[in-house]
């Protein structure tokens, strides 16, 4: 039997019978006829539950985990909200990572298991609304069919991780309730889910559920997946951005034991797919990994620059100035309040202005981009690849194949890193494109995997694109900051110019929106063929380093504690209108209470007379609050020690503390590595950073010992922390560094810069 | 008292010479394997593409980023660095073999477990070779011993990597 329970008005419950006595609930969405999942996958086979929950008659309880999880943590806890509804034994929990979940609906996908897209700290607030709910269902559920065996009112039944507990002490376990309760009609209304004072396994810490496939060295990352029948492609893609291919001479390639075939790629095969243009690349497909790179080595290519120059970032900040100085520039007015231009031109007000300066970023994500594809051009296509948007996936598959739903399979295990490079698929057409050319006989149809080496990971990503932010404020020795112009300038979306913006760069709420009663903010286009992508929080990260920057600088300016202006600044606590995730509102008293938490921790007291660095920074992001102290030593020569690092952050409920932590910890390292090192740069056309090397990202030695992390207790309905602690370290620690060498870094990365000025 | 037969020597028409063995042999995680393909072959890619462990991960392919650290005859060495060819006779352990043959984890696997210093993941199998080579030297290890791993982590799990460290470390001396 199959039976509905209806949410809302486009999201429902449906509880089925599994085989062998299971109960079996799921989540679907109105647009869908059929059940949430063809019924095939009600059998048995537990790699293919649905992301929901199915109690098996053993008493184990199989949890979908539907939103692809690349070190953020969502595999353990999306199914934790589901658990907790059930009152489930956590230790009884087996946790599926689920491929995507499509079906044919009348030519158009349709989506059985939601949106799937992950790190952009949406996962946990969607499944806050319906995951707890499937939970809660089934446990309701598995109540009345206890009632009935037991003959007492589901009332008076108490459930203990798992087991049904009478008045009298009668015991009954859920798996033995299991089959009795998928008989059950579903009840009238939406079981109501727990308020907070009955959680047991929110709020509480818990490991990762991978952990300990992970150090045995089982779990299998997409890099590491392939049959028997597996060649491996490795590419050599233009270095030039929108370059083209000149010469190629493959002959010693082929030479190669182990090389099967050279592949041309042309950028033109990537169009139409919804994607970024791929780069002209030369694909060398081997029997193995090694064969393939060696053939590679052997190539003889020559490539051609594209019409357009690639400009530096110097040449870049110098479009900025013209564009920030010239009148007629084009303008994106993002939010103008009172008169805060007229202002600034008003004589004898005393203005402060900086220019800070950020460069392009690499994902350099851990597990380097790979694909593993095989494709029956007439009856199948099965797609194994990390991925932040496995729905992206799929449609690049449909569109090169023209493969229906039921024919295309997207697997997506735990990816290493994603920071937003995996909303991408490059690597995926580009696997597609050579599972696709014409091939001798014995290789057609073979499974093909294609693997990026690391200097093509740099070199060819959708980096996180540079800013320039001129700031330019009035201040007044009693009022404070009475005026704010931001002017800032990115790269367009696109070329050719006129402006088309990066859309998720135009935070126009962004603060101190709405704390300053004149206040502008402008965007220019800068002029680059550079492509760009989104990077860990992409608009938050420059702008609160320039925004938190200038917030010391004026203090400095005013000869005030920066703690005092930012207190000042932030005010009564109250709801500002927010436009954008984390909308509609911010609330001023969240943050000045991270804010204080830090100050609190680090000791600022201590900020003037400290021989050591203290700075701070606070943010709103995403729908959570953060704060950073850092504290630093002046080592001379350039040398900065960070000695310590406080984060306090305000997501409202947590879900997985120590989840949370990690995700914290994790963050404020990546920004203070990026902040203090990390660049990429062009010249003569071409990205300059090879590996490691010279891309360093921080190793242990150079980070501090430990995050102090604070987690602000909270039972708001949470928010998601992926690049929550991303943008408040780098202005921290800037402002720290300047405590403790009198230079105030405006132009990033940091230590280069010290070095420089020192 | 047992009797040994005396076996009369064969007529030399008779006797046939052992057949040369090609290639060379190494041992990983406690079985032996012989290797007749070419020995430029990195160690890397022998584990992960001729016997399909895929513990030890591809990062930079360097020497800079240690997600592929292996033991060889217990010392911490990099897979990507390493030829076949110079492994005759020398006994590799991957992640895959650091636990107990019956399955029982290795004390350093167990405080991995226990300090979740798992994130992505993908640097952790070098994380721990790396610690068990470290351990191995310095049953007490300092803060400075650990920071001169230098094994990278993207995900920025360091502060729980030198927890679970100090954890094993202290299960191993407890456990003599
Ligand atoms: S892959 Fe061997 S050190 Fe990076
Ligand atoms: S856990 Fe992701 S790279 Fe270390």
């Amino acid at each position: 039997m199959t039976d509905t329970l209806w949410l809302s008005r486009r999201r429902f419950l449906k509880v089925m019978a599994g085989t062998a006595g299971a109960l079996v609930v799921g989540i679907g969405s109105a647009r869908a006829d059929a059940p949430p999942v063809p019924l095939v996958l009600l059998g048995d086979t537990w790699s293919q539950v649905g992301p929901y929950l199915r109690v098996d008659a053993d008493g184990r309880i199989f949890i979908g985990a539907r939103d692809p999880d690349n070190g953020e943590g969502t595999a353990t806890s999306l199914p934790r909200l589901i658990a907790e509804e059930l009152d489930a034994d956590w230790t009884r929990v087996v946790v599926m990572p689920l491929g995507l979940g499509v079906e044919d609906g009348n030519g158009e996908p349709r989506w059985l298991y939601g949106r799937q897209r992950s790190g952009q700290g949406d996962s946990i607030p969607t499944a806050w609304t319906d995951m707890r709910q499937a939970g809660a269902l089934a446990r309701s559920m598995l109540l009345q069919a206890a009632a009935q065996r037991l003959g007492v009112a589901a009332g008076q039944l108490r459930v203990e991780n798992g087991t049904v507990i009478a008045p009298d002490g009668r015991r009954v376990t859920y798996g033995q309730l299991a089959e009795a309760a998928s008989q059950l009609p579903v009840p009238d209304t939406v079981p109501r889910v727990k308020t907070p004072d009955r959680f047991h396994l929110i709020g509480q810490p818990v490991g990762d559920v991978d952990a300990h496939a992970v150090v045995t060295g089982k779990l299998i990352y997409a890099i590491d997946a392939a049959d028997g029948d597996t060649m491996v492609a490795v590419l050599s893609r233009c270095p030039y951005p929108g370059g083209t291919l000149d010469t190629v001479d493959t002959g010693d390639t082929l030479k190669v034991k182990g090389v099967l075939q050279v592949i041309q790629l042309q950028p033109e095969a990537g169009q139409g797919l919804g994607m970024t243009a791929l780069a002209p690349a030369v694909a060398v497909l081997a029997e193995d990994t090694w064969s393939a790179l060696e053939g590679r080595k052997k190539l003889k290519l020559s490539w051609k620059p594209g019409s357009h120059p690639i400009p530096t970032l110097s040449d870049l900040e110098k479009q900025a100035q013209v564009s920030f100085d010239s009148p007629d520039a084009l303008v994106t007015v993002l939010r103008d309040d009172g008169d805060a231009v007229g202002l600034l031109k008003k004589k004898g007000a005393r203005r402060i202005d900086a220019t800070y300066v950020q460069p392009w970023i690499a994902h350099a994500v851990a597990e380097p981009l790979s694909c593993t594809v095989r494709v029956d051009p007439d009856t199948s296509a099965v797609v194994t690849t990390a991925s932040q948007a496995p729905r992206d996936a799929y449609t690049i598959v449909q569109r090169m194949t023209g493969l229906r739903a039921s024919q295309i399979r997207i697997d997506v295990p735990r990816g290493g890193g994603a920071f937003g490079r995996r909303l991408l698929h490059d690597h995926l057409a580009e696997a597609m494109i050579i599972a696709m050319a014409e091939k001798p006989e014995p290789l057609r149809n073979r499974t093909i995997k294609v693997m990026w080496t690391r200097d093509e990971d740099l070199a060819h990503d959708a980096w996180r694109a540079p800013t320039i932010h001129r700031m330019s404020a009035t201040i007044d020795q009693r009022k404070g900051i009475t005026g704010w112009v931001q002017n800032m300038a990115s790269p367009n979306r696109d070329l050719p110019a006129p402006a088309r913006p990066w859309m998720s760069e135009l935070v126009q709420d962004a603060l101190p929106a709405g704390l300053v009663s004149n206040f502008r903010s402008n965007w220019y286009a800068l002029d680059t063929p550079v492509p760009r992508g989104e990077w860990r929080g992409t608009p938050h990260l420059s702008h609160a380093f320039a925004s938190e920057s200038f917030i010391d600088e004026i203090a400095n300016a005013l000869k005030a504690n920066p703690l005092d202006v930012r207190l000042r600044l932030l005010g009564e606590p109250r709801q500002l209108p927010y436009r954008g995730p984390g909308g509609p509102t911010v609330d001023t008293g969240r943050l000045v209470n991270v804010l204080r938490q830090v100050a609190d921790r680090i000791g600022w007291q201590r900020w003037l007379h400290s021989e050591t660095g203290l700075g701070l920074a606070c943010y709103y992001v995403n729908g959570g609050y953060v704060a950073h102290a850092i504290e630093v030593v002046n080592k001379g020569n350039g040398q900065i020690d960070v000695i310590r690092a406080v984060c306090a952050v305000d997501v409202g409920q947590p879900v997985n503390p120590l989840g949370l932590e990690a995700q914290v910890m994790g963050g404020t390292f990546d920004a203070l590595s990026t902040a203090m090192n990390l660049s990429i740069t062009f010249r003569d056309g071409q990205v300059q950073q090879k590996n490691f090397h010279d891309y360093p990202i921080a190793n242990a030695a150079q980070m501090p010992n430990d995050v102090e992390v604070i987690i602000v207790p909270s039972n708001a309905a949470p928010a998601g922390a992926s690049v929550l602690a991303m943008p408040t370290a780098a202005p921290a620690l800037a402002n720290a560094v300047f405590r403790a060498t009198a230079v105030r870094v405006r132009r990033l990365p940091l230590l280069r810069e010290v070095a420089r000025l020192s | 008292m047992q009797q040994s037969q005396v076996l009369q020597t064969p007529p030399t028409s008779e006797i046939k010479p052992e057949p040369v063995r090609e290639g060379m042999e190494l041992v990983v995680n406690g079985k032996r394997f012989r290797h007749t393909g070419d020995e430029a072959l990195p160690l890397l890619w022998y584990l992960r593409d001729v016997l399909r462990l895929t513990g030890a991960k591809y990062g930079c392919d360097e020497g800079e980023c240690g997600f592929c650290t292996v033991l060889v005859d217990g010392k911490a060495a990099q897979a990507c660095r390493l030829t076949v060819g110079k492994l005759a006779n020398k006994h590799v352990t991957t992640v895959e073999g650091l636990s107990k043959p019956d399955g029982s984890l290795h004390p350093l696997q167990q405080a991995w477990i226990d300090e979740d210093a798992v994130l992505c993941g993908y640097c952790q199998p070098g994380q721990l070779m790396a610690a068990a080579d470290l351990l191995a030297r310095k049953p007490d290890p300092s803060d400075a011993d650990i920071d001169r791993i230098g094994t990278l982590c993207r995900c920025g799990s360091y502060p729980r990597v030198r927890k679970a460290i100090k954890r094993a470390a202290k299960a191993m001396r407890d456990a003599g």
